[in-house]
């Protein structure tokens, strides 16, 4: 009886699908990949395909934190984050460099450059944020115009060009110090769910997005001010989306104002899916988003090991996003469960 | 079975996550039968028809209707409609664009060459509605026809389909006393024909006027089955509460000292365009005031404009006779003021949260966001008004969904009381809720009063008003049209002064 009920209980756990989906994609490497989970160890920092995961996945968990306070808040997606990653990316740069295609030393501080970018990564999300708390415009549409014009605007940004940064220090944000047995934006992540974990518990914060994103009506009678928590969860994401910017632009230490953040605004909104969050709003699981991100990016990754072309790919993720979201539809469970039930039913009554 | 029953539902359980629903519950039903179906908040009832009707699964027990050789178990309201069993809800589920007709037939309409026959359609609905003496022309649209109309043709509708088991689940709650009695009539003239109804209400007077047996549930349990004309009205209600029965009407101390009122909040030509004329209004004290009139006559709109839950635009408004501005809820929460809605579900609960969060936001959102109350002191909190207002719940980190409406209610009143507010605007705070969670309600409203604070009270019942107010404010067509002191009040009063004269 106890087992069952711990059985159950684990069962039960909201992340537990969430995991379980992760867990299949990450062994299903196994059959074709046996050195899938191997970890190499080169001067004190770690290698290996899952390294690698938890690698270049920091993105796409930075922009789900964000992303999972959108969809709880307003019950409507942001889908201009990978735009906004681009003009982060790019004003960076474009203080970095002083303006010029290509430079060896920075032109300003680093540290005006990081701020900046934010900045307006943040303003870019309250933008979004003014539309949909103030005027009362669907998130998808109001979030839409930053998406069309984002990109736009940070090729303005770079007068059309690709800023190239070449210097060592500004590799590191998207890199790793030796030393350090994770790659510097696992640590960047972290540091934001903590943040947002703390954002959200320690404060009622959580409480209040919640309570909006469920019954807005309700949670303005009781004292709360329903558009500016909506309002707050779009600057924060457009904050988000601008940490998320600057780590993808280290990476390849330049602003490519085409292809930064390129259809991450889609993984992003299906990390929260899969993280077992009801794009519906109301309540959410960070931690759930933040697999779902892993599970993506591990998907992503499991199928360049394979081979498989990068124009081929989104089919194959097609492919296997329908079945991880029918293993954890509530109708397809009950489905399951009555043919399961009918069954046993027709084998008791022949017995 | 026996020869006249038609349904019998026997040794019925049925579980929700940690609670109890239904523990061994038997039903039955009678051929021309009008059968009561009686039980406080979360006593079960809703449950029970829910399960007759497949719209939940049962654990155990067995259902079986007349005719059918073994038990059935239905899986969907409309297996449950093909074994003969319909039910018409509270909410008319019509076409309100579609004619009478229509919605009499829809998705089994008469065909002729492929195509709809209409001139048959419109000649069985014309035949179906004499049969049954409702006066309609089938061919207009449903939206044309009062509430109550609507509900008899969704009636004609469900007895046409399937003529055995009628469930009728709180379908008087929206009429006024005319379409009750019509309603009535038509109930019989089922009856006559041989329909076996189940009727769930609140309303005691109704029970006694038009059915013929009661089966009382408490707790998920039954407590029995009775002929309604062997059970005194009294005894009823102590079954349903499991209790001895402290009379309503003596719950108003008599003769209550009227001390010299001090003005807590003062309304000056306040007023909104489109919703109430501008009014003014004093409130004092330790005092109840009872806002009364017809639906729609601007009872709530008053009571909003006070709270800032709408903006007024004309008028001043003072608290302690110090003007101030009221631009949002928030503000009106800060200068001591709550407010308990009239639609608990659109604007009271927070559906997917626990009772603990639903209890403790109101005080939560008063102290400020970076002020987050610690879990212990939340819990602690919770317990408390759990306890004080006894609401029925598995635990505080229930969802608020899974609880009965009356228990809903109370946590929504916790809620209120825990910011311990100078001055609480409840907007039919009784509405859908069984008698003896009522008298607790009222019980506490006086008790609020006694403390010294004030309460503004919006009922549609009169008795109930009578015994809980010290002044009424009489409201009709979005105007104060006057005001009854203490000594005025009665229903006869009342009720002229809603009417607008003695006409």
């Amino acid at each position: 009886m106890k087992d069952k009920s711990l059985v159950r209980r684990i069962t039960g756990h909201r992340l537990f699908m969430p995991l379980v989906c992760l867990a299949i994609v990450l062994l299903a490497n196994l059959l074709r990949q046996p050195d899938f989970f191997k970890i190499t160890v080169k001067d004190g920092t770690l290698y290996g395909y899952v390294i690698d995961v938890i690698n270049r996945g920091s993105e796409l968990v930075i922009l789900a934190v964000g992303m999972t306070l959108v969809v709880s808040s307003s019950a409507g997606t942001d889908i201009s984050v990978g735009a906004i990653m681009a003009v982060a990316a790019a004003i960076c740069c474009f203080i970095l460099s002083g303006g010029q295609v290509s430079v060896n030393e920075y032109a300003n501080p680093y540290v005006l450059g990081v701020v900046i970018a934010l900045v307006l990564g943040a303003i870019c999300g309250a933008w979004n944020g003014f539309l949909v708390a103030k005027l009362r415009i669907q998130p998808m549409v109001a979030t839409l115009i930053l998406f069309t014009a984002g990109r736009g605007i940070a090729q303005l940004i770079t007068n059309g060009q690709i800023t190239y940064i070449r210097v060592p220090e500004y590799k590191v944000l998207g890199g790793s110090i030796s030393g350090l047995p994770l790659p510097v934006p696992f640590f960047v992540s972290l540091a934001v769910v903590i943040l947002a974990y703390i954002l959200l518990k320690r404060t009622s914060l959580g409480l209040y997005i919640e309570a909006v994103g469920i019954n807005p009506k309700a949670s303005r009678l009781v004292g709360i001010k329903s558009s500016l928590i909506i309002f707050l969860t779009y600057a924060f994401c457009g904050l988000c989306a601008g940490i998320a910017g600057l780590v993808a632009s280290s990476r390849i230490y330049s602003a490519d104002a085409n292809n930064v953040g390129l259809n991450m605004e889609l993984d992003a909104i299906l990390a929260v899916a899969l993280g077992g969050n009801s794009l519906g709003g109301g309540k959410f699981f960070l931690m759930g988003s933040v697999i779902g991100a892993y599970t993506i990016q591990a998907l992503t990754t499991t199928l360049y090991a394979m081979g498989v072309s990068a124009d081929q790919i989104p089919v194959y993720k097609a492919i296997v996003v329908v079945i991880i979201v029918s293993l954890q539809s509530e109708e397809l469970r009950k489905w399951f469960k009555k043919k399961f039930a009918t069954k046993k039913v027709v084998e008791s009554e022949v017995a | 079975m026996e020869n006249n029953v038609v349904l019998t539902m026997r040794n019925i359980n049925k579980n929700f996550p940690g609670v109890r629903a239904l523990s061994k519950v038997d039903f039955t039903l009678r051929k021309g039968e009008i059968h009561a179906l009686m039980g406080e908040n979360g006593a079960g009832k809703s449950t029970l028809i829910k399960v007759l009707t497949g719209v939940e699964e049962f654990e155990t027990g067995e259902i079986r209707m007349a005719g059918c050789e073994c038990a059935i178990v239905n899986k969907s309201p409309e297996e449950a409609q093909k074994c003969g069993i319909s039910t018409v809800y509270q909410e008319v589920n019509l076409c309100p664009n579609l004619s009478v007709a229509e919605n009499l037939y829809i998705g089994r309409e008469p065909k002729k060459f492929g195509g709809i026959d209409w001139k048959t359609m419109n000649k069985n609905a014309k035949a179906l509605l004499e049969s049954l003496d409702i006066d309609i022309d089938p061919k207009k649209a449903v939206e044309n026809y009062s509430v109550a109309i609507q509900q008899m043709v969704a009636i004609a509708r469900a007895v046409d389909m399937s003529a055995a088991v009628l469930i009728l689940d709180e379908p008087t709650s929206s009429l006024d006393d005319g379409e009750v009695e019509k309603l009535f009539t038509l109930m019989r003239k089922l009856q006559k024909q041989g329909v076996g109804i189940i009727f769930v209400t609140h309303f005691l007077e109704q029970v006694y006027e038009v059915t013929d047996r009661i089966t009382v549930l408490r707790n998920g349990e039954l407590v029995g089955e009775y002929e309604t004309a062997k059970l005194p009205r009294l005894e009823l209600v102590a079954k349903m509460m499991g209790k001895d029965f402290d009379d309503l009407a003596k719950i108003k101390p008599e003769g209550v000292s009227k001390t010299k009122a001090e003005v807590l909040i003062e309304a000056k030509e306040l007023g909104r365009r489109g919703t109430i004329k501008p009014y003014s209004l004093q409130i004092n004290k330790g005092e109840v005031i009872g806002l009364t009139g017809l639906l729609g006559s601007g009872r709530s709109e008053l009571a909003r404009v006070i709270y800032g839950a709408d903006k007024p635009d004309t008028g001043e408004l003072f608290v302690n006779d110090e003007k101030v501005h009221i631009k949002s809820p928030r503000e009106a929460m800060m200068r001591g003021m709550a407010y308990l809605p009239e639609d608990r579900k659109a604007e009271g609960i927070i559906a997917d949260l626990s009772v603990r969060e639903n209890i403790i936001i109101a005080l939560q959102a008063k102290r400020g966001m970076f002020k987050r109350m610690s879990t212990k002191e939340q819990e602690e909190f919770t317990d408390k008004y759990i306890e004080l207002l006894q609401i029925k719940t598995a635990n505080r980190e229930t969802p608020i969904k899974q609880l009965s409406g009356g228990n809903q209610q109370k946590v929504i009143l916790a809620r209120w009381l825990l910011t311990n507010p100078d001055f609480i605007i409840l907007d039919e705070p009784t509405r859908g809720i069984d008698v003896g969670t009522k008298t607790e309600i009222q019980k506490l409203v006086l008790q609020l009063a006694d403390e010294g604070k004030s309460v503004i009270f919006i009922s549609s019942e009169i008795e109930e008003m009578l015994r809980t107010c010290n002044r009424m404010a009489v409201l009709r067509d979005g105007q104060k049209v006057g005001e009854l002191e203490e000594d005025e009040l009665s229903q006869e009063a009342i009720m002229k002064a809603i009417a607008g004269g003695d006409r």
